[in-house]
């Protein structure tokens, strides 16, 4: 098969694109396709660069934003404390610098995660037992009380005794806690 | 080296054994990414961070090893030959990444591979579990064992909102990556691979060939993954990926019983071809042999061919990967001369199963 590109070398790369649903094969050869730049597409472990991609996907954001900053708004540039890392950098890069990253940025953070995540921004899965002993001991009893008024609207009684005492030591457990209750 | 002897090292555990569902779900896979609090991610770190970071992995090791999955080896990336690195990449061990632009890399290995864990790659810390057949559940256990093992030696980047804090914000939240291979001729010989795959994909979730360069998959093997890490339990995220993964099972069924009504001699033809090919081809590029196998593998799925073992496809797909065709000759070969290599090996691998047989 020759390059549809050049129509000259052997195609060395097919590959077929999905673009919404529709279906496009793709013949080329290495030259072309380098050329381009449709090679990224399938190295790392994301299947494409994502962060050329991600960064494509935050950049969009100034853009939107500029309309509704005053004429007074000085442009501030956010760095990590930590590691030093700016907000550009970030942009750039698509990886942060550290853990606290996470804390400095997170203003400009949560529309990224939520469009990255389908309009998550917040965790929802396992908490880490060592360090997270209180914010564990408060999902637990938040299940708890789900379980119980389950228990209650389907009147399995016994069952919503046992979950309101295990509540309660629950509850006395936070209380003595040092991070405690809320 | 004689075949034998050098299958034994080469096989990893989820290649030859069989699991639920094996006919379809080759493996499945569940990563979790993790960093330590205290130092900055591998993107910023300095050379002198990123060996105290190896450091404190080998002091886990040495002072709390956990032995549930078997002894655990750590490997330096720095120490390991290129050859032998490409293998390990094949096998699914580590990631290309971690090979090449990883110097102060490492990998905790169990002896049956089934777990790995990887240092200082984009995150700190990602433990992987790979088992054979559908078993995601299992995996995702086994990975939330490991991890419990390592956050109780380990002051983990975690915050309540972000939940596990990850290099790069497309992993943050519960740091997980479920994944499952699964061989999809039926639906790629109906054709209706076509319509299904825009369709995974409005459900957050991902598909991909794997093997060869394209979206187009070399052996009709496909890799179904979770895209979303943020926002949902791992149990949730392990329940939506199983939901699809056993639909399509069904899919692919029916399409096989569909073909085998309506074209059941063609698909007996296409499948003993497939294995002329294999058994006496003297050059073979990866392609073909890709296509080939997994029509064989087809075949004994469905009952065409009975003297083969079904993990034939699983093994050979990995072994006639350039790496492993060079480590077994013992060195570097050119292109064309992998193909004559891939073909023997192949040939040899065939013949060892009817010699097995023989001796029955």
């Amino acid at each position: 098969m020759i390059c549809q590109e050049c129509n000259q070398r052997p195609a060395a790369l097919h590959f077929t694109k999905f673009i919404n649903g529709e279906k496009t094969e793709v013949h080329l050869c290495e030259k072309c396709a380098q050329e381009k730049g449709e090679m990224f597409i399938f190295n790392g472990e994301s299947g494409f660069a994502f962060n050329n991609l991600l960064a494509g996907l935050l950049n969009i954001d100034p853009s939107f934003k500029k309309p509704s900053q005053s004429p007074f708004h000085q442009e501030e540039v956010l760095q990590c404390d930590h590691c030093s890392m700016t907000f550009p950098q970030f942009l750039k890069v698509g990886r942060f610098g550290c853990a606290y990253c996470y804390e400095t940025f997170k203003e400009q953070l949560k529309p990224v995660l939520g469009r990255l995540h389908s309009g998550n921004w917040a965790h929802n899965g396992k908490i880490p037992k060592r360090i997270g002993s209180g914010i564990y001991l408060r999902k637990q009893l938040d299940e708890l009380k789900n379980a119980l008024r389950d228990s209650i609207i389907s009147e399995e009684f016994e069952r919503a005794a046992e979950i309101r005492d295990k509540i309660r030591n629950l509850e006395k457990q936070l209380a003595s806690s040092p991070e405690g209750g809320e | 080296m004689s075949l034998e002897r050098f299958l034994n090292q080469a096989v990893s555990s989820w290649m030859c054994a069989e699991g639920p569902d094996s006919d379809i779900v080759l493996s499945s896979r569940i990563r979790l990414a993790r960093n330590f609090y205290e130092y900055p991610f591998p993107t910023l770190f300095s050379h002198e961070e990123a060996k105290k970071i190896i450091l404190e992995m080998e002091e886990i090791l040495k002072i709390s090893p956990f032995q549930k999955f078997g002894q655990m080896e750590l490997l330096k990336i720095d120490e390991i030959q290129p050859l032998q690195k490409r293998v390990l990449v094949e096998k699914h061990l580590i990631s290309p990444h971690l090979a090449e632009d990883s110097p102060y890399g490492a990998i905790l290995l169990t002896e049956n591979e089934e777990v790995s864990i990887m240092i200082n790659e984009e995150d700190h810390i990602r433990i992987q579990c790979l088992f054979p057949g559908l078993q995601l559940s299992e995996a995702l256990d086994a990975a939330n064992e490991i991890d419990d093992w390592l956050e109780s030696n380990i002051q983990y980047a975690f915050d309540e909102k972000h939940g596990y804090l990850t290099s790069c914000p497309t992993n943050v939240g519960t740091g997980l990556r479920a994944s499952v291979m699964m061989h999809l001729p039926g639906l790629m010989l109906t054709q209706q691979i076509n319509r299904i795959i825009p369709a995974i994909h409005q459900l957050g979730l991902v598909v991909r060939g794997i093997y060869g360069e394209g979206s187009e998959a070399l052996g009709n093997i496909f890799q179904i993954s979770n895209q979303i890490t943020l926002g949902k339990s791992e149990e949730d995220i392990g329940r939506d990926l199983m939901g699809v993964v056993s639909q399509l099972i069904s899919q692919e069924r029916s399409a096989r019983e569909a073909l085998r009504k309506t074209s059941n001699i063609q698909l007996e033809d296409r499948v003993f071809r497939s294995l002329g090919v294999l058994s006496n081809s003297r050059i073979i590029e990866s392609k073909e042999a890709a296509k080939c196998l997994s029509d064989v593998r087809l075949g004994i799925d469905m009952g065409y061919i009975n003297d083969m073992p079904k993990t034939i496809l699983n093994e050979l797909m990995i072994l006639t990967q350039p790496g492993f065709l060079q480590q077994y000759a013992g060195g570097p070969l050119r292109p064309h001369e992998r193909d004559i290599r891939r073909a023997a090996l192949i040939r040899e691998r065939l013949n060892l199963e009817k010699e097995k047989i023989g001796e029955e």
